[in-house]
């Protein structure tokens, strides 16, 4: 098959999947850096490309309500947004995962305010971590595409349905023009398929009710389902990455291990700096330093026995986080998987770095220098610092 | 050929922005790997911005700044004066300036060391193909030019077409091709 290959942004590789989708309805509300994927995608209708209906609310409140309507209508959705604009929507947020909507979202991850920052970290996805929706990361433009095709097919799986959000960092993917492979319109929207919605509103043959009062006689045994719903999703995730591998030859899974096997560091992250770490693992192996990388794709629902045995045979892994969990115990990476390898016979070191908040760069250097503490701390047995920062003035 | 690193100088409203993102498109349209990204500020017309491009034969998976640039491409000369420009340039690394002055005499005014210095006055161009002065567009011809045939003036040309088709009236079109092509052919150095 010949190749597509276009020169994309990340919220352009966004809108470009959201066209070959062709959602049945999308809400939009403008927030930077995510305000060109939803321009794109108004560009789209407005030039006939496909027939989305977009609503354009007032609010990101209203934008996630439109589309809890819709999805529950039985429409299959779209929408996006970043930072302020997804703690706006929160309360909705929520909803729209206990009602078990399979919506799609694209969070450009941002900077939370105060004080007003519109740069790329994770302090507002990670925010989010326990509203119950899936969390797919991107590397880069072409995960954030493949992603947002992705997490279709798995919001919408019989044993899923729950929303998923496709998260990729604020103007470093956003808005950087990058390669990206696509496949034909018809291709995708014969993957994603046609959607046949398990109920609908709009359905009156089968009526149903949607978010009824729910006390303490069932609101438990529903939350139960939702957990089980979650834990399906584990299984989808990578079913779906697995016919995606045949169609595309790109392999997707929890995580993307590099170089990690034989490494006495590691470095675990999401994200965009995952690539500039690997290519700083590329240098110093040739260096003779057994280091490796392993980028985390999926945070939620969080594969914990996956990453305790890809990481147990490694001496010391170094976990960095881009959200603060302010008075907690290390960032939201760090805490899951330290706990995550509690039941390991060997258990690594594990050592936490807050980097690159609002949107700070993460250079080579400073890459470099932390695995040479991570080694040191290999050779040494100590830890100095539990908890640390990249590139910070003290 | 390794990876080319190229960062760009300008002021908001020069276009530095929309050159770093066109080359990279350009790139990948020849069958290369282009990545092309702007360092976004408050965003004022004026104020010194930087833009950056990397260009290589091999899948691109930095996702950080430039520092260690192999071009540097300053889109306004009073910059010179006010941003280390060549900070971080590499040895034998080359610099192209908009300017009417010649390689010796921005050596002489502006004390810069740089071996490989090119210069062209991209702003007259641009005034007098285009009626304004946006220098990104004759730069980049001048670029290309500097950059001694990795990428085609055709596809630079063809791209710059594309992306300003939905933009921009024919007149404008016509006046930064005719621009580029100008820069391509007067660069000095």
């Amino acid at each position: 098959m010949a190749k597509n290959l276009l020169a994309l942004t990340g919220n352009d590789a966004g809108a470009y999947a959201v066209k070959q989708v062709q959602p049945d309805v999308a809400a939009v509300f403008p927030i930077t850096p995510q305000t060109e994927l939803m321009h794109k995608v108004a560009e789209y209708v407005a030039d006939g490309v496909i027939d989305t209906e977009l609503i354009t609310v007032e609010s990101e409140h209203s934008a996630m309500s439109a589309t809890v309507g819709a999805a529950a209508g039985g429409a299959r959705t779209f929408t996006a947004t970043a930072a302020n604009g997804f703690a706006l929507m929160w309360e909705i947020v929520y909803i729209a995962s206990s009602l078990r909507l399979p919506i799609v979202m694209a969070l450009i991850n941002r900077a939370l305010s105060a004080p007003i920052n519109i740069h790329g970290d994770h302090s507002d996805s990670m925010g989010g971590r326990d509203t119950g929706w899936v969390q797919l990361y991107s590397e880069g433009a072409q995960e954030v595409y493949d992603n947002i095709i992705q997490a279709y097919r798995i919001a919408e799986h019989k044993d899923v349905l729950l929303p998923v959000m496709a998260t990729f960092d604020g103007f470093i993917i956003s808005h950087t023009t990058e390669i990206v492979d696509t496949l034909t319109d018809e291709v995708v929207r014969k993957f994603v398929g046609e959607y046949k919605p398990a109920y609908s509103l709009l359905d009156i043959d089968h009526p149903i009710t949607v978010g009824p009062l729910d006390l303490y006689d069932w609101y438990f045994e529903h939350k139960r389902s939702q957990i089980e719903a979650t834990k399906h999703a584990k299984r989808v995730i990578l079913e779906v990455a697995d016919e995606f591998y045949k169609l595309t030859g790109r392999r997707y899974g929890y995580f993307d291990d590099y170089r990690v096997d034989d490494a006495e560091a590691v470095i675990v992250v999401l994200g965009s700096a995952a690539g500039t770490t690997k290519c700083v693992v590329d240098k110093m192996r040739k260096d003779g330093k057994k280091v490796g990388v392993l980028k985390l794709r999926v945070f939620r629902p969080f594969p914990a026995e996956e990453l305790a045995d890809a990481l147990k045979d490694v001496p010391v892994v170094g976990v960095l986080d881009r959200a603060v969990s302010f008075g907690g115990w290390g960032g939201p990476v760090f805490n899951e998987l330290r706990s995550a390898m509690y039941n390991l016979e060997r258990r690594p070191e594990v050592v936490n770095y807050y980097y690159g908040l609002g949107g700070r760069d993460i250079n080579t250097e400073q890459i470099e220098e932390t695995f040479n503490t991570l080694l040191e701390i290999a050779e040494t047995g100590k830890v100095k610092e539990r908890f640390g920062y990249i590139g910070l003035r003290e | 050929m390794g990876m080319l690193e190229i960062r760009w100088h300008g002021r908001g409203g020069q276009g530095a922005k929309t050159a770093s993102t066109l080359l990279a498109a350009v790139a990948i349209e020849e069958g290369k790997y282009g990545q092309g990204f702007p360092e976004y500020g408050p965003e004022r017309g004026g104020a010194p911005m930087k833009g950056f491009t990397r260009i290589s034969d091999e899948p691109i998976r930095y996702h950080c700044g430039i520092y260690h640039p192999d071009i540097v491409v300053v889109l306004d000369p009073t910059l010179l004066l006010l941003v280390n420009v060549t900070e971080g340039l590499k040895e034998g690394g080359s610099l192209l300036v908009n300017t009417p002055l010649s390689p010796d005499e921005v050596r002489k005014r502006y004390g810069v060391k740089v071996e490989k210095l090119y210069t062209i006055d991209a702003t007259k161009i641009s005034l007098e193909e285009i009626g304004k002065p946006i220098p990104n567009t004759p730069m980049l011809g001048a670029l290309i030019r500097a950059m001694g045939g990795m990428i085609s003036l055709e596809t630079v040309l063809s791209n710059i077409r594309k992306k300003f088709a939905r933009k921009f009236p024919e007149k404008v079109i016509q006046g930064n091709l005719n621009a580029v092509k100008r820069a391509y052919e007067e660069v000095k150095g």
